[in-house]
Formats: C-alpha cells, structure tokens, sequence
C-alpha cells in the first residue's frame, strides 16, 4: 500500500523492518517485566507495605526471576482438558497482543542507520479497526481456554469474559468514531497528526472517559476483572494452566495493558507529540526524544490501571453488564449524533461556534418541551389506567377460571408463595419494576 | 498492485491463504465436536479477511474479522459452550436420500456459481483497483460513498432487519416477571427479619479424623450444630455422628 499520504510505510528495507519487529518485541517483554513491579510496589504503597526491594536495585529483578522461576515450573496438563485446543488458546492470547502493536506510532520519520523511515512499524488506512480485529481474535484465547479446560470455573470464566468484552468492545469501537470524525481517518499516524493543536481528549472528553473505561472493561483488569474473579471462579479462565502456558496468559494480559493504554495515547493524548511546556522546545517533536514523551504518557495509564485496582472493589456481574450495555453505549451513541451534526453545520453548512452553540440551545429546549408534553400525555394515560386497573383489582383473581390456570390480568392481586421475603405484588408493579 | 500482474509477494498471500481458508473448511464440515468446527470457521474467515486485504480492500478485510470472526463466530462458540453440544450427539441421518441430494445440490450451485459469474464477469472492462479507490480519495472514503448514496436504503432496510431480528429474539425469550426482583437491598433486610441468624452460619466441623463437610461442628457448649451441614446433606440425613461425653466432644478430650 504505497503511495498518497502512507508513502513512508511499506518501502523500509527488509533489515529495518526486522530492527524494528525485534525493538516492539523487546521493547513490549521488557514493558511487562517493569509493570509487574511497578503494579506491585504501587499497590503496596497504597496498602503501607513495602513490595519486592531484595532482587536487584528496588526490586526491579523480582519480575525477571518470577518470569524464569515460572517458565521452569512443572508443567501439569489436567486430565479432562481437550489437548489441541488447550495448546493453541495460551498461544492465541500472546501473539495477538503482540501483533496489536504494529501500527502504534512512536515517533516521527527519524534517521535509523542511515534510513529515513518512521518510528512505527507500519501504518494504512484502517489501522484502528485493526487494533479492534486483533483485539477480538485474542478473546479468542481467553474463551478456549476456558472451554478447554474441561471444567467448571474455567468454563464460566471465559463464557463472562467473552460477555463482557464482546460487550465493552461495542463501546470501545463508538468512543472510536468520534476521533475518526475529527481526524478525517483511521490511521493511528495520520490521527497523531490530527491532534497538532489540541489533544482529542480536550475535544472530545466523552469519548475519552467512555474509552478509558472500556479499555479497563476489555483488558479484564480490576475492578471489572470478573473472569478471573478470585472469590467466585478460582482462578477463571486459566484455572487449570500452569508453567509455561500460564506466563503466556500472564504476559498477554499484561501487554494489553500496554496496548490499550498506547492506544489511548494514540488517539486521545496527541500520541508521541510533546505535551505544552516541553513543546516549547523546538526540538521536542524531532528525533528519538518523542518516544520519552510517548513512553510517559503510556506510564501514566498504566499507573491509572495500578490505581484502580488498589482502590475499586470488584464490580458485581450484573450490575457490570448493564453499567455496559445501559450507560457506555447510550451515551456514546447520543454523543456521536452531537459530534456528527456539529462537524456537518461547520463543514458543510460553514456556521461559526457561536452559531453551532445557539442550535444546540435551541434542540435542548425544543427536546425538553417536547419530553414535558409526552410527559404530561403519559401522566394522563396512567391516570386512565389506575382506574381501569382498580375496576379489575375489585374482581378477585381466580388462577383456574374457566377449569384453564390463566395468568393475572394487569393490576390483579396474585397471591404466590413468596420466595425469599417478599410478599404478594401486584403485576403491574412486577412490569414497572 | 496495478493492472493484471501478480507480484510475487502477492502469490505467496494467495496460495497459503487461500489453502489455509479450504483446510478450514473442510475441517470445518469434517470434525465431530461443534466448538472445533467453530473453530475451522474462524479460520476460514481470518484467511478469506486478509486475501481481502491484499487485494487492496482493506477496511472489508477489517470489518470481517471484527464482525464475523470477532462477534458472529464468538456468540456460535458461546452458545456452544451454554448448551454444550459435543461428540456425544446423534450422527444418525434422520432424512432419506440427503446425501444423494446434498452431492446433486452443491454440484448444481458450483455449475451456477462458475458459469454465472464466469459469463457475467468475462469480457467486463477492468477499471483497475488504484483508479477505483481513487475516486473519493481512498478506499474507506469510497466504500462510505457508495454506502451512504447509492446502496443507502439498502443498508438502512438491512440495518432494519437486523433490528427485527434481535427485537425477535428479545421477545422470544422474555419472561413476564410476577414478582418484581428483590434488590441487594431488600434482601439485605429481610435477611435481618427473617428467623434465621443474619451472619454467616458455623463452617463444619474440622477433627483429628475428619474434614469433611458432613462432619457438624461444635457449639461452644460442645453440642454439635446441624446448622452447619449444607442442606442437602441434612435432607438426605448424611450427617457424621460426633460422639459426645459429657458435653464435650472425643477428638476436644483428645487433644488435650
């Protein structure tokens, strides 16, 4: 895909490629090692307590030698598994939390050995949804694993996590397309340069809450960590992993962490530019200093992530899902209808802010006129109905009229051997409610 | 990527591709357990995505491993593994003759797929894949275009359709509830209304001879307490005898 506004990408000779596919690779395992000890001595801090300090300066071997001590673990496969499927979920995870990062952008076109040629592996137009693709591809693992294993806890295990980031990737995808909008694409560098004067996140602050709490909800980190839910499923999905296969989910989980968080820097943050004061400095943008900035930004989600999880409970499943379905995605949708229709009255129909302004007062108040006369309308019809409902109320309900049991008409007294507490209702009630 | 000419790059994508799609496929029709067929399909899908891809259509290839292999594949396998459907069901054929008609059937479908396509398509000039893209600047820009002029009443009657279905399914499967469903809260205070004791009830007794959930523990009296055994057991009466003397229990005087 050569040519246009990609003409960077696609034309690196084979060996910088390879440099570049070797950095992103060492650059994500060294990534993990370092967030596992600074998620674990974040989260002791938070709790007064100490965390790993003996391997190495701070501590900062711990995860090395956690990661060699795991690897050369005994390997235990349980017996009911079913073997190829359970082999291929561990890998699945991995490699495509891998590959998400080959579009991420950490730098401008820089000088690699004599090479112009950017500081990101490759780029095309649909490089976001590519993200998305991969991402769903690794549930994948999650859910195998799951199934896999042939038994319970991981079964529910990858059933809820394949719920629930089916569910917040909905989410995730609409928080996406006001940024597409803005950035006029859907390639991570060309959205980078989108984000020249302002960040998107200034913009576009709802998108960027609803992404940074569907990135929490797809990468199954606390609080909305249910498929791994210790105190309900064991240990969820991986339950039966151990060794070798058990780091790889360890791993994969830990470098969706990264990605997502490289994502929203992406696309929310001005991804590798320089933030305000250091902007200033000509040179901020130039060379190799944008992966410092792009590096730090990333920390700073990854901290947020360490954050949360020493601070949130767990959330419950229920009120999860619907928090998800109920909440995120109404309010995308609702936003994306509000970005779109202010993008076409400034392109194509040429009004000035205070112009889109004054249309946005003006729908406000014809919407709430217009939800006081249903509301009014509405009112009236409930009044019908109560009266109507008392009529039926005054006839007793008799379950087996006619010889036929027949269920209650609306507003009728049922009087059903109450399960827990709760004692006899009316059905209309049960509707409302 | 212009004109007729394959390059070599290409080739290579083409031929472990599509190999790698018709291997899903037919692991697809061939494997006896429902999840591993799922997952022969899922195969079949990535691959056909990125053939999508390399011929120059990129965003098809994106939306159909998000949508097909991402959301669609992902329910199948999730209702697979509800119901749990495996190797254990009927592969007896219940209809006469079916195989005879599937073999008459697929023969007839490739007979109208080649000669349809084949007669339709020979002879049509090529505008190429470059000139096309760029008509509204790119390959997304173009695909938008067509979407939401040409083809919009067909997407938005697809879209509809789409709607009716879920809604279908939604009403399908909806129960009226008689009752309203208790909150947390409510339960929370009936809980403390209720007769039974509000907090957690005595874990079973843990002795020298035995750890089991059957086994009652012991009130501080040293009487032991049924309300610790699960109440199946206590229904089915499997509840371990703790021997007592003198209001204490054996293995208390035991280890003393």
């Amino acid at each position: 895909m050569t040519g246009g506004q990609f003409g960077f990408f696609g034309v690196d000779p084979w060996w910088i490629v390879i440099v570049k596919v070797l950095g992103i690779f060492v650059m994500l395992v060294l990534l993990t090692l370092f967030t596992i000890w600074w998620e674990r001595r974040v989260v002791s801090r938070m709790q007064h307590r100490i965390g790993p300090n003996r391997v190495g300066p701070f501590g900062l071997l711990q995860s090395l030698m956690d990661g060699v001590k795991l690897a050369l673990k005994e390997e235990i496969v349980p017996k009911g598994v079913h073997l190829a499927v359970y082999w291929i979920a561990p890998i699945i995870s991995a490699t495509t939390a891998f590959i998400a990062f080959a579009v991420i952008p950490f730098g401008p076109v820089v000088n690699m050995f004599g090479q112009q040629t950017p500081l990101q592996l490759t780029d095309f137009p649909v490089s976001v949804l590519y993200i998305l693709a991969i991402a769903s591809i690794g549930i994948y693992g999650i859910v195998l694993a799951g199934w896999a294993s042939g038994s319970t806890y991981p079964l529910l295990g990858g059933l809820r996590s394949s719920a629930q980031m089916i569910s917040y990737e909905i989410a995730m995808g609409l928080s996406f397309v006001a940024v597409f909008l803005y950035a006029g694409s859907m390639s991570t560098s060309e959205i980078v340069s989108a984000q020249e004067p302002v960040w998107f996140a200034v913009i576009l602050l709802p998108s960027f809450l609803i992404y940074v709490t569907a990135m929490v909800g797809e990468t199954n980190r606390a609080p909305f960590d249910l498929p791994e839910a210790e105190g309900e499923l064991v240990g969820g999905f991986h339950t039966e992993y151990s060794s070798m296969k058990f780091a790889l989910f360890f791993l994969a989980e830990y470098i969706n962490m990264v990605t997502v968080s490289a994502l929203a820097t992406t696309l929310f943050l001005g991804g590798w530019r320089a933030p305000w004061p250091i902007s200033l400095w000509d040179a901020a943008n130039t060379g190799y200093w944008p992966m410092l900035w792009w590096l730090a930004k990333v920390q700073i989600f990854i901290f947020i992530f360490i954050w949360l999880r020493g601070t949130l409970p767990r959330l419950r499943y229920d009120q999860f899902m619907k928090f998800g379905w109920k909440i995120l995605i109404p309010v995308s949708i609702v936003w994306i209808l509000i970005v779109a229709t202010a993008r076409v009255l400034r392109n194509d129909v040429q009004f000035t802010s205070t112009q889109i302004l004054l249309v946005g007062a003006i729908t406000i108040v014809v919407l709430l006129a217009g939800s006081w006369l249903l509301q009014s309308r509405a009112d009236r019809k409930t009044a019908l109905q109560e009266e109507a409902d008392a009529e039926i109320q005054a006839r007793v309900f008799d379950a087996m009229a006619g010889g036929y049991p027949v269920p209650p008409m609306p507003g009728q007294q049922v009087s059903l051997p109450s399960r827990r507490a709760t004692s006899s209702v009316t059905t209309q009630e049960a509707i409302d409610g | 990527m212009t004109g007729y000419e394959v390059n070599v790059g290409e080739a290579i994508v083409f031929w472990v591709c599509a190999a790698l799609s018709v291997l899903g496929a037919i692991g697809l029709i061939t494997s006896r357990k429902a999840v591993h067929s799922a997952l022969w399909m899922a195969l079949t899908m990535i691959n056909l995505a990125i053939l999508y891809i390399a011929n120059n259509a990129p965003f098809l290839g994106m939306v159909q491993v998000i949508v097909y292999t991402g959301a669609v594949m992902m329910l199948f396998l999730f209702v697979l593994m509800v119901v749990g459907v495996d190797s254990s069901d009927s592969l007896i054929e219940t209809i006469k003759g079916q195989r005879f008609l599937a073999v008459v059937l697929g023969l007839l479908l490739i007979v109208i797929l080649v000669w349809g396509l084949g007669s339709s398509l020979s002879g049509l000039p090529s505008v190429g894949l470059d000139a096309a893209n760029r008509v509204d600047g790119g390959n997304v820009q173009s695909i938008a275009h067509l979407i939401f002029t040409d083809y919009l009443l067909v997407f938005e009657v697809t879209s509809a359709l789409l709607i009716t279905a879920a809604m279908g399914a939604m009403v399908l499967a909806h129960r009226e509830h008689w009752q309203p469903k208790p909150t947390q809260a409510e339960l929370s205070i009936a809980r403390f209304k209720g007769d039974d004791h509000p907090g957690n009830r005595p874990s079973p007794g843990i002795y020298a001879r035995h750890n089991a959930v059957d086994t009652p523990a012991l009130l501080p009296d040293g009487t032991p307490t049924e309300a610790s055994i699960p109440g199946a057991l206590r229904s089915r009466a499997d509840v371990q005898p703790v021997e007592i003397e003198d209001g204490r229990a054996n293995e208390e005087r035991d280890s003393q």
